[in-house]
């Protein structure tokens, strides 16, 4: 079992001719994921080795059946895009594009509330679930199938870094989801943690999250008062100093809140098994788990 | 993106929402200029830094007459202007704002916000306006007037006649306040704002609504499509090692440490970060180059973290995955030979080839040291600036 995706998932590819589409693309099929179609406006007809390419999302559902859309658009048109595949009533988006304005996505967010869509990213790896369906940019190599560990990040390649420590330390993953760092964002970590507790699979969650926002804080409650199978949580961002940045949108801290500190409270006070050092976060979860 | 309360204030004029009459001004002369300009007096002169906090710090003042125009301008112009927000260093004040003095009635508080949270945006103010605002937040949250507007549906008239009648405003003054509230969203909609903070808010003896202050955050994706905004931008304000990152599409953010650092990924950046402090040294910076790091970024990460004169060492932690770490060593190798490389550097890298990845850093000649893991890397890079 998994949550989300898994090997009936029939991908569209929006932005599929682009660089970074063709690429991943690729990478996704090599890993065994069904990519039925694509799109690009104005190149309907013609092929992506050997992936029909549709000029919209309407023709790519009604023509290949496809039930999930992976989004690799660049931002000025990728709020349009996502827009377009909550149109066409796919089950899931997942958006890979980094850089998408913060206004369009507050309109897209108030629109997916009104539609039976998930929405995962924008600005995230993806979502993969080992040995059946990778859809998004990570490097398929790292995981490893069977379960019985959930992964959830609003990270990349720190994602990356938790994946490969649980599989050196011989523990598979159900399904590895990154929500993404945006500050606005389609999938947050509690949809995430309810739909791994209702995993007959999942035994145990890593849950990795970052300085900024109270995402983490929120769903520290949730956990505390509704899952009952053991998290493992780890934050990054104890030494960022304070009212900057960090590359991500979604990691800025001002005030008080949103701290390192505040988040690995919140976690504790939750019952979770914070990890203060990522050096060990596999030896962490071995002991856990 | 941040831009000065004299540009910001030039917005609010674009937008039918009325400010004080006032000048940015580059020398004591030009001040004195636009203080004759302004005919009466007091008029007040206002340090143009991109902090907040400047009247705490001694970065506003009133001047009477024209000799104290002269002599305060003089005062400000040049000064390290130190506020909590700058950090000890202060800021260096090379623009003034020279502005005509109002008779204040009241001061009120504005804002308007993106709520991450509930993906709406959230119209702001108090009664409790001209203080500081986070404090009044913490200590009496019932002062803090919140309406959250849809932006599918925009602004409409229910929302700002709910915040005016809450700030009791008198009756000759709410209609100017609905009017501003309409030209302030439709700017922070038209011009992708991600905050925009007016404190004070005025109200004037004769009922009339003045931003005495103004402060606007652009959204930083979305600068694309605001060429205007662009133009805003002063490099003066920022990091010179950040705005020459930034040219790479580098993301850096310099810090007090000695312990250099290269990652690809924020997140693990941060990480990364965390476990240098955690093995007993401190990070000199944060550096993204991105999730998929090339060796042209390498290189440029390199020179920039090289004329940080206190780094003692470098740690470079790249997750390859997708990218190779055969072609990410030969990238590290030959930045490293171009640049000069000066410092130890610890290379922690994964990812396909591996193997081939350490022969090549090991087989380099350069003073590079591979780690194993994480754990290891900062071990090493610990050690090397101890």
């Amino acid at each position: 079992m998994s949550i989300f995706v898994n090997k009936d998932t029939k991908v569209v590819v929006q932005g599929i001719t682009g660089k970074e589409g063709q690429f991943h693309t690729r990478q996704c099929i090599e890993y065994g994921t069904n990519i039925v179609a694509g799109v690009t406006p104005g190149k309907g007809g013609q092929k992506m080795d050997d992936v029909p390419v549709f000029n919209s999302v309407y023709e790519a559902v009604e023509g290949a059946g496809a039930n999930c859309s992976m989004i690799f658009v660049p931002p000025p048109f990728a709020a349009d895009a996502i827009l377009e595949a909550i149109d066409a009533e796919v089950d899931l988006v997942v958006a890979i594009t980094e850089g998408i304005p913060v206004l369009d996505m507050m309109k897209v967010k108030n629109h997916l509330a009104k539609s039976k869509t998930r929405l995962i990213g924008p600005n995230c790896p993806g979502v993969i679930t080992p040995g059946e369906c990778k859809l998004g940019i990570m490097p398929g190599k790292i995981h490893k199938p069977g379960g019985p560990i959930g992964v959830v990040s609003r990270s990349g390649t720190l994602t990356y870094e938790v994946v490969h420590q649980l599989t050196q330390q011989g523990m598979g993953q159900t399904t590895c989801i990154g929500i993404g760092g945006d500050p606005v964002n389609g999938t947050n970590f509690i949809d995430v943690l309810s739909a791994f507790e209702a995993d007959p699979e999942t035994k145990g969650i890593v849950m990795v999250g970052e300085i900024g926002g109270s995402a983490e804080e929120e769903a520290a409650e949730f956990i505390k008062a509704n899952l009952k199978i053991p998290v493992v949580g780890f934050i990054a961002g104890l030494t960022a100093p304070p009212g900057r940045r960090m590359g991500h949108a979604g990691a800025i801290i001002s005030g008080s809140s949103g701290t390192a500190q505040a988040k690995i409270e919140a976690m504790k006070d939750a019952g979770i098994h914070v990890c203060e050092n990522l050096g060990t976060l596999g030896e962490l979860c071995k002991e856990v788990f | 993106m941040k831009i000065h309360e004299y540009q910001a204030k030039e917005l609010f004029a674009n937008y039918g929402v009325p400010v004080p009459k006032g000048k940015p001004v580059f020398s004591v002369d030009e001040a004195v200029e636009a203080a004759k300009e302004l005919g009466d007096f007091p008029v007040v002169v206002k340090a143009q830094i991109h902090a907040g906090g400047r009247g705490k710090g001694g970065g506003v003042k009133l001047a009477q007459n024209i000799e104290e125009v002269k002599t305060i301008a003089g005062e400000i112009l040049g000064m390290q202007l130190v506020t909590h927000q700058t950090g000890p260093e202060g800021q260096k004040v090379q623009k003034l704002l020279v502005e005509q003095g109002l008779d204040i009635a009241k001061e009120l508080y504005f804002s308007i916000i993106v709520d991450r949270a509930t993906a709406k945006i959230v119209i702001m103010c108090s009664e409790a306006g001209g203080m500081d605002i986070e404090e009044v937040a913490a200590s009496t949250p019932e002062k803090i007037i919140k309406v959250p507007v849809d932006p599918l549906l925009g602004v409409q008239g229910y929302h700002c006649r709910q915040a005016a009648y809450r700030l009791n405003l008198p009756p000759a003054a709410i209609k100017p306040f609905i009017k501003m509230v309409q030209g302030l969203y439709k700017m922070f909609m038209d011009k992708d704002c991600s905050l925009l903070e007016i404190n004070p808010l005025v109200l004037t003896g004769d009922d009339g609504i003045i931003a005495l202050d103004a402060k606007i955050n652009f959204d930083d994706n979305a600068l694309y499509r605001h060429k205007d905004i662009q133009e805003y931008r002063d490099l003066d304000e920022e990091e010179p090692l950040e705005v020459e990152a930034s040219k790479f599409n580098l993301n850096y953010i310099k810090m007090e440490g000695n312990v250099g650092n290269m990652v690809n990924g924020a997140g693990l950046a941060m990480a990364t970060m965390d476990i240098i402090k955690q093995a007993g040294a401190e990070p000199a910076n944060f550096l993204d180059v991105g999730g998929g790091a090339n060796a042209e970024q390498v290189e440029n990460g390199f020179r920039i973290i090289l004329s940080d004169k206190n780094v003692k060492g470098i740690l470079i932690n790249i997750f390859g995955g997708i990218l190779r770490c055969d072609v990410l060593a030969s990238g590290v190798v030959e930045a490293a030979k171009k640049v000069g490389l000066n410092v130890p550097v610890v290379v922690r890298m994964e990812g396909t080839n591996v193997d081939e990845g350490r022969r090549i850093l090991a087989e380099s000649g350069l003073n590079l040291t591979g780690a194993k893991d994480l754990k290891d890397a900062a071990a090493k890079v610990a050690q090397i600036v101890q």
